[in-house]
């Protein structure tokens, strides 16, 4: 007997209501606890030496920025996914995920702004890390406009998935963006771009920059919100797997009363 | 709790970040239920996929 994987048994969509309809409760509830625990240990951890009690947006903006990314790389897959193994999900969840991924995209400009007036002097910078994580919102919103804007859903989830992999590039644009990149033996040597923006403080090669007191705070909050992100990518499938069941019914029933006008009108 | 000389930003970035994300759970939430209904609504009228057996299926 063949085994399939898991990609393959959720190929079903009934399976897939099924099986997410008992995990969205529980991806829901432990998004619930470790935000509370997370936030709960950030705001009661010691001030920043530096920036003092504004250190208390970086449990927010951190994980908005992260989720940005990772929505935009989960509709890159999804995209690939649909492209190259028309798998029957991958579209509901490339549609899924276009919305949260650019609600956690404005939530890091939102934030990231609120905590660079009081930093920086200054909400904005036209540098290399801002702009590109705003062509990133604007990309999301480019890929909701271009699916709204075609009324043949087949063609509208085939245009919208071949502009997500071209988009994807914006991806490692932005992390070099402030790091730059160093890979001596292919000799290749981006520098950073000059930025307001710190370099990542969690996830270096020579280990976290940041003080335990505020980095466990920050991956219990960034761990909640990435349980919330999928719980809400999960509702987001699910609601989707509906409409398209609505909208089959309703294709089939006009189908089926034309079909007994033109018997009708034969005989 | 003494949030400082920055409080205003603080608390406006958490206060932005809940209405966001609560906006977007509720209307996923809502769009959620809208669905469910107008799928029962349907099969209550008897709508249905395939045709039933005598019914000859629109090959349109």
């Amino acid at each position: 007997m063949q085994t399939q994987s898991i990609t393959q048994k959720l190929a079903n969509p009934t399976r897939f209501m099924a099986l997410s309809g008992t995990l969205l409760p529980w991806l829901a509830g432990i998004a619930v606890v470790l935000i509370v625990y997370g936030l709960y240990r950030g705001w009661t951890a010691p001030p920043d030496y530096q920036q003092g009690e504004t250190i208390r947006i970086m449990y927010i903006h951190v994980p908005s920025a992260w989720l940005g990314m990772m929505g935009y790389a989960l509709i890159a897959l999804s995209s690939f996914g649909l492209l190259v193994f028309r798998h029957p999900l991958a579209d509901v969840s490339a549609k899924a995920a276009a919305p949260i991924g650019a609600a956690f995209t404005l939530l890091a400009l939102i934030t990231g702004s609120l905590w660079g007036k009081p930093m920086w002097g200054t909400y904005w910078v036209w540098d290399a890390r801002l702009t590109s994580v705003l062509l990133l919102f604007f990309l999301y919103l480019g890929l909701i406009s271009l699916r709204t804007s075609i009324e043949e859903e087949t063609l509208a989830s085939k245009l919208t998935a071949v502009l997500a992999l071209v988009g994807v590039v914006i991806l490692p644009f932005i992390k070099i963006s402030v790091e730059g990149l160093s890979i001596p033996w292919l000799g290749l040597e981006i520098p950073a771009w000059n930025t307001l923006h710190q370099p990542s403080s969690v996830f270096r090669t020579d280990g976290p920059k940041i003080h335990s007191s505020q980095l466990y705070p920050l991956l219990y909050s960034a761990l909640g919100f990435t349980f919330l992100f999928f719980a809400l990518h999960m509702k987001g499938m699910r609601n989707e797997i509906l409409r398209r069941r609505v909208k089959a019914l309703r294709i089939a029933e006009v189908d089926r009363a034309r079909a007994k006008e033109a018997v009708a009108a034969a005989e | 709790m003494d949030l400082g000389p920055h409080a205003t930003f603080i608390i406006a970035s958490y206060a932005i970040f809940t209405l966001v994300l609560a906006s977007l759970t509720a209307w996923l939430m809502y769009d959620g239920a809208r669905q469910k209904r107008l799928l029962e609504g349907l099969q209550a009228k008897g709508a249905r996929r395939r045709p039933r057996s005598g019914e000859t299926e629109s090959t349109q």
